[in-house]
């Protein structure tokens, strides 16, 4: 047993964690405020990779002033989407809203696939490593990591702190109280929508300055946002977060034991047990 | 003496009164009109002999077999199944295992795949229809994923390479041309029992139990349905058809791979099929399958639109579920009552 291979393993699928968790985070607030399950996370995923790609090759930003800008381009995204597609159909039952937020993403996919092909690009990202011992952090990693972080807990600030955010759950508990309370709920569907599509292309952002990609690979970070949303509890966006790091533990430290190719397997049987046993989520307080 | 005479008229009465709504069923126009009409455009490109047509009818109808057997989970019962596609990679894969390692024939192998699919519906979903809504809607995505890994990783079935027949496989078939005539035949066949199947479902008491699912489930529970039994039957059935198509499929490939068998958007495409042409209705999900067949291979062949097909594609879908939710059929009903008698 090679222990400083597993640690890491383990270091390398916590980092990773807090950028998949920071994706599932947009998908549960969106399921939590308004109980709709976003399809075209993914592909709004891939935007953020894309807008970060963009604008860090065509206007030479540095690419974390890349991935800030597009925090903002995601909120708008999201609340132009929640607009057109979404706030028609959103007291409809759950199929509509899966149809009318998958027919976003096929559009996405589709205009994407036929402005930038399905070649791989990668951003060259270079700011050093962090060694010790046989342990190697790229800096990459660690800037990630604190990014996601700050977004997260200005999340947590927004939620808890503002009086927005008083209002954004004001309308998760109780949609027509609220709108009686004199809160525009029409406005703070919207806004909550284009937060979670900003965490979701916040997180394409930091993917891209580690991985290479096309704008197909949201498609596999979504269906891992999944998994996470189910581990941390629907609708509960801390709970993502943790999800999102114990899932990418479970692959950083599954893979010395396995083939990396039954990984997948393994999270999706997990996946299944959970909504079987407890569909709240292992950390989903309420029943 | 006397007494077992009343008795064997009212067990022929029973006999016939049960017998009589299924005749009734069988001999309905609408039904034999549907039929009717599948088997006459199937018949071109038998009688013009034009395997470019048969390649092309081939597509309708299998897009005309996965939505119109998802529609009986999600259209009657309103049990949202994304992943439906699952059954009709696990169908391919068992048929072509068998087609491969026994070489059974077509036919046996089409059988055997239907029965396993519906089989593993049945297993999966007696604890997984518990979920309702967004819950079993991730689920059934969850269950596809989960399959094509275990595929893809599965060394009997060829892992991520897949399986391929060799070109002498053909031969027990009479060569590769009469195969693929067969396939053809078989995907008729297959065609035909989908829709009969969703027919006479939509008609029985078995089918408004569905519905009466659909609408309310604790009130159908407490009218003496059982949800349960009611919903993994629904399940197996949406399973069965979509595995010999399957079956069939990829014994005209010739190949069969993780990827396009367990395919997440054409899965969704079938759901799309049936919200273009209505929800619930047995004819909406062959003419949204047809319509939006034909859309799709007229956009790829077009230049211009040929890389934007999916993009319209999801522009047509957000339009139908925004403004016609009803779907085609669901909307020519909804606006020409006479129509409702001739259409289900």
């Amino acid at each position: 047993m090679n222990w400083e291979a597993l640690f890491a393993s383990a270091i390398d699928g916590i980092m990773l964690g807090f950028i998949y968790g920071l994706a599932a985070m947009g998908l549960s607030l969106i399921f939590g405020v308004m109980r709709v399950i976003n399809l075209a996370h993914g592909p709004i995923i891939a935007l953020g990779m894309f807008s970060t790609y963009l604008l860090t090759t065509q206007l030479g930003l540095n690419p974390y002033v890349g991935v800030v800008l597009t925090l903002m381009f995601g909120l708008l995204f999201g609340i132009v989407m929640y607009l057109v597609a979404v706030h028609r159909v959103i007291n409809q039952p759950e199929l509509t809203t899966l149809l009318a937020t998958f027919a976003v993403s096929l559009i996405i996919i589709g205009l994407g696939t036929a402005a930038f092909t399905t070649t791989p690009r990668a951003l060259d990202v270079d700011v050093g490593t962090l060694q010790s011992g046989a342990v190697t952090i790229l800096g990459t990693r660690i800037i990630a990591v604190l990014i996601a972080l700050a977004v997260a807990g200005g999340l947590y600030g927004l939620l808890y702190r503002t009086r927005v955010g008083k209002s954004i759950r004001a309308v998760a508990n109780n949609r027509a109280a609220a709108e009686l309370m004199g809160i525009n709920t029409t406005a703070m569907l919207a806004f909550s929508f284009g937060l979670g599509a900003a965490l979701a292309t916040t997180a394409g952002g930091l993917i891209a300055t580690l991985f290479a990609f096309t704008i197909l690979a949201g498609g596999s970070f979504e269906l891992k946002s999944f998994v996470i949303v189910v581990l941390g509890g629907l609708g509960n966006p801390t709970g993502a977060l943790i999800g999102g790091i114990l899932l990418g533990l479970l692959e950083g430290v599954t893979t010395i034991f396995i083939p990396v190719g039954w990984v997948p397997v393994i999270e999706y049987v997990i996946f299944i047990l959970i909504l079987l046993v407890r569909p709240n989520g292992l950390l989903g307080a309420r029943a | 003496m006397n007494s077992s005479q009343p008795f064997a008229a009212s067990a022929r009465l029973a006999w016939r009164e049960t017998l009589i709504p299924y005749v009734r069923l069988i001999a309905h126009p609408f039904l034999g009109l549907v039929l009717g009409v599948i088997l006459v455009v199937a018949l071109f490109p038998i009688v013009t002999n034009s395997p470019t047509l048969r390649e092309e009818i081939f597509l309708v109808l299998m897009a005309v077999i996965l939505a119109s057997s998802v529609n009986i989970i999600m259209g009657y019962t309103g049990y949202v199944s994304f992943g439906n596609i699952v059954f009709f990679g696990l169908g391919g894969y068992v048929a072509f295992f068998m087609m491969l390692t026994f070489h059974v024939h077509l036919a046996v192998a089409v059988l055997a795949g239907g029965i396993f699919a519906a089989l593993f519906a049945t297993l999966l979903g007696i604890p997984v229809l518990r979920l309702r809504g967004a819950y079993f809607a991730l689920a059934t995505i969850g269950i596809n994923e989960a399959v094509r890994a275990f595929v893809n990783n599965f060394d009997p079935f060829g892992g991520s390479v897949g399986m391929n027949f060799d070109y002498s496989f053909y031969d027990a078939y009479g060569g590769a041309k009469n195969a693929l005539w067969l396939a053809y035949y078989a995907i008729v066949l297959v065609a035909l029992a989908t829709v009969a199947a969703s027919f006479i479902i939509k008609q029985s008491k078995f089918g408004l139990g569905l519905m009466g699912i659909r609408e309310d489930q604790d009130a159908a529970q407490v009218l003496g349905i059982q949800p349960a039994r009611y919903k993994v039957i629904a399940y197996a059935i949406s399973a069965l058809f979509p595995a010999m198509a399957g079956a069939v499929f990829f014994f005209k490939n010739g190949i069969i791979e993780p990827g396009p068998a367990f395919s997440l958007t054409a899965s969704i495409e079938g759901l799309v099929a049936v919200m273009l042409g209505g929800f619930g209705t047995v004819a909406g999900p062959i003419v949204g399958a047809v319509v939006y067949d034909r859309l799709r291979s007229f956009l790829l062949t077009s230049g211009a639109f040929s890389e934007l097909h999916v993009a319209v594609a999801g522009v047509l879908l957000l339009l139908i579920v925004l403004f016609v939710p009803a779907g085609l059929v669901g909307e020519l009903r909804r606006r020409v009552p006479w129509l409702r008698k001739y259409t289900e």
